[in-house]
């Protein structure tokens, strides 16, 4: 099997979808002409492949481009728009939450906006909280919106193709923490549906619903556990809207207790619906409090020590564990 | 206009102070590894920061952008505060929760370094707004680059301002380029300072390699600024010699543009001038460089020799108590 980092796998599906579809084009700020010259970045070699008329660079200007791909989505053509990084998504949130989340609902269902808006999120860069700031729970509060989170450079392939494929509009939230670390992805063509949530590693004490960039932190904890003899059972989310409820209740209702844990900050987290939807669908079967590993409420410092402070890891996760076992 | 020769030192001065800091900090990120994160530096464009910030007197205010230390420097920072900053150390002027890109310095006036493109515009508005309400004779400056002027949020700040006659001054430094993307490929005018006419200000143009230049055009904003005429526009042409950031390996500037501009530089223009003038001796200008290089090595032994803020001092500071 190949081995790629999640930049790599999201660059193959982009290729893949444009060579499939004509109506699928690729907008945003450096797309085409990019500082990096990196292979590993997503849209790496996209501009000399399919030309200028279908890899458009854009002036810094987050709301023309969501816009963009809200008026052309709607002709029929399948824009994949990339905002620089998750903070910059509030410029662009009028056209995403106000339009491409509500038009189809209020054209009581006769348009369609089949858009992926692609954003890079995650801390652990030493930029600070105006480029790292992990704004996923405000995308899934919008009904409208699908909610893509990988965590594997393999799911990320495949559910960007079946996202492009998708005739909603899709947010894709790309972790830049793996974006360097090489992984497997299948050689031969394959969708990874939206909704599905994926268990990553069975077990049947504790229950670890994650995603995106938490899953390796969830996967080096239960390495320990393991040790000790705690099995724990990591559920990876993928995406978080539409939200495999039954793979989140049937693992809690095997192992009997729940950890929640995400990189964004706590208050207002998505962490707070999954343990709702527990308490409200499968309450019956915990045996324990669930709890909460999350960033801390604040946003995230400059400062290596206090970034390293904000970012959940292991020991944490251990530690929330061991309380309700 | 003539220009005072303690100004035209007082340019001189902090653009050779704000190069030596900028050169220490490439070193220090590039070959030294010391310093985390992005660094994004203004060389060659010093004259901007430089020439705007000498118009200003210690009251007035500047807002500033992720290409900041040429700006923070000029208006008067301590460049010990600052480098701890860039350090992420404790004793940095955000105690460490900063870093090089969003440096705060209300003490001198610079409140706010927005590393969100075409953010600072709208709080330059809100600054001047403040400046206008209370009555204080008073102008905000807000530095911005041509790429930001393509966000909505500039073109609403100069309306708002236009219309409410704010004392603001907007300084788009034009460097030509937007991360990879050149001035043509990314705004269908070549002088951006044409659309200021649509907010009712005046759109003037500067060399933006010439500090003197620049410090008469922001001393004639703030003259109309406080004189109830409002906001003006200046547009200053310069050139990023530099990568937008110092991972950027340039691949896309030509190489014979970098070194057109480089013959260009403004800190050696304004030296030989006021060299022909009789205003400064080579003498007296190896020792602006001999200070700014003391300065700038006391800078980063107090950066080097500060702790780290303790990971819990992380949560500190989100709320006034
Ligand atoms: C809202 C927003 N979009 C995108 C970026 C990423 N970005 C950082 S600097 C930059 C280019 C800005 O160009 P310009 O305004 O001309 O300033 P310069 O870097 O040339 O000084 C971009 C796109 C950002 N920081 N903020």
């Amino acid at each position: 099997m190949q081995k790629l980092g999640m930049g790599q796998a999201v660059n193959q599906a982009l290729r893949e979808e444009m060579h499939r579809d004509p109506n699928v084009f690729i907008a945003g700020e450096g797309v085409g002409v990019s500082i990096h010259l990196n292979p590993m970045f997503p849209t790496h070699g996209l501009l000399e492949e399919f030309g200028p008329s279908r890899i458009k660079d854009t002036p810094v200007s987050e709301a023309a481009i969501a816009g963009l791909a809200v008026g052309a989505a709607e002709a029929g053509l399948r824009p994949v728009v990339e905002i620089m990084f998750n903070p910059f998504f509030t410029l662009a949130s009028d056209m995403i939450v106000n339009h491409a989340a509500k038009l189809r609902y209020l054209s009581g269902g006769k348009s369609a906006f089949p858009l992926v808006v692609r954003m890079k999120s995650g801390a652990g860069i030493g930029a600070g909280c105006q480029h790292s700031h992990n704004l996923e729970a405000w995308v899934a509060h919008c009904p409208g919106l699908k909610v893509v989170m990988p965590a594997t450079a393999a799911d990320a392939k495949g559910l960007l193709k079946s996202a492009i494929r998708d005739d909603n509009p899709v947010i894709f939230i790309e972790h830049m923490g793996l974006y360097f670390a090489p992984m497997p992805v299948p050689e031969e063509e394959y969708l990874t549906p939206m909704g599905q949530a994926e268990i990553k590693r069975p077990g049947t004490d504790v229950t670890v619903v994650t995603w995106s960039g938490m899953l390796g932190v969830a996967m080096a904890a239960a390495e320990k556990l393991a040790q000790e003899g705690v099995q724990v059972e990591i559920v990876d989310l993928r995406t978080l809207v539409p939200l495999d409820k039954e793979t989140i209740l049937a693992s809690v209702a095997k192992t009997g207790r729940l950890v929640v844990l995400h990189e964004a900050t706590r208050t207002g987290g998505f962490g707070g619906e999954i343990a709702a939807v527990v308490m409200e669908e499968g309450f019956r079967h915990l045996k324990a409090p669930l709890r909460r590993v999350t960033g801390p409420d604040i946003p995230v410092p400059a400062s290596p020590p206090q970034e390293r402070f904000y970012i959940p890891n292991d020991e944490q996760l251990i530690m929330a564990i061991k309380e309700i076992i | 206009m003539t220009i005072s020769a303690e100004k035209m030192k007082e340019m001189l001065w902090t653009m050779v102070l704000s190069r030596r800091f900028e050169d220490e900090l490439m070193d220090l990120c590039k070959i030294q590894g010391k310093i985390p994160g992005m660094m994004i530096l203004a060389t060659g464009q010093e004259a901007v920061g430089s020439g705007a910030c000498a118009a200003l007197e210690p009251e007035d205010v500047i807002i500033t952008n992720h290409r900041s230390h040429n700006h923070l420097l000029a208006k008067g920072a301590n460049p010990n505060v600052l480098m701890a900053e860039i350090f992420c150390k404790r004793t940095g002027c955000n105690k460490g929760k900063s870093g090089t890109l969003h440096m705060a310095v209300p003490e001198i006036n610079a409140p706010c370094t927005s590393t969100v493109v075409g953010a600072g515009p709208p709080i330059a508005v809100g600054r001047a707004f403040a400046q206008q309400y209370k009555g204080e004779k008073r102008v905000t400056v807000c530095f911005f680059g041509d790429g930001a002027a393509a966000e909505g949020s500039v073109h609403e700040a100069m309306n708002l301002a236009g219309l409410w006659r704010l004392p603001v001054i907007f300084i788009c430094e034009n460097n030509v380029y937007a991360g990879a993307q050149r001035l043509e490929e990314h705004a269908p005018v070549l002088n951006l300072a044409d659309r200021a006419a649509g907010y009712a200000m005046p759109g003037v143009i500067v060399d933006g390699n010439d500090a003197p230049a620049v410090y008469q055009a922001v001393v004639e904003a703030k003259q109309r600024a406080l004189s109830g005429d409002g906001p003006t526009f200046i547009e200053c042409k310069t050139y990023r010699c530099r990568g937008h950031g110092e991972a950027d390996p340039q691949h896309y500037q030509p190489k014979d543009e970098i070194s057109a501009w480089q013959e260009k530089c403004p800190v050696p223009r304004l030296r030989d001038t006021l060299q022909a003038q009789g205003v400064i001796t080579a003498a007296d200008f190896q020792d602006m460089e001999n200070r700014a290089a003391a300065m700038v090595r006391e800078a980063v032994r107090f950066a080097e020799d500060s702790p780290y803020p303790s990971p819990e001092e992380a949560l500190e500071d989100v709320f006034a108590e």
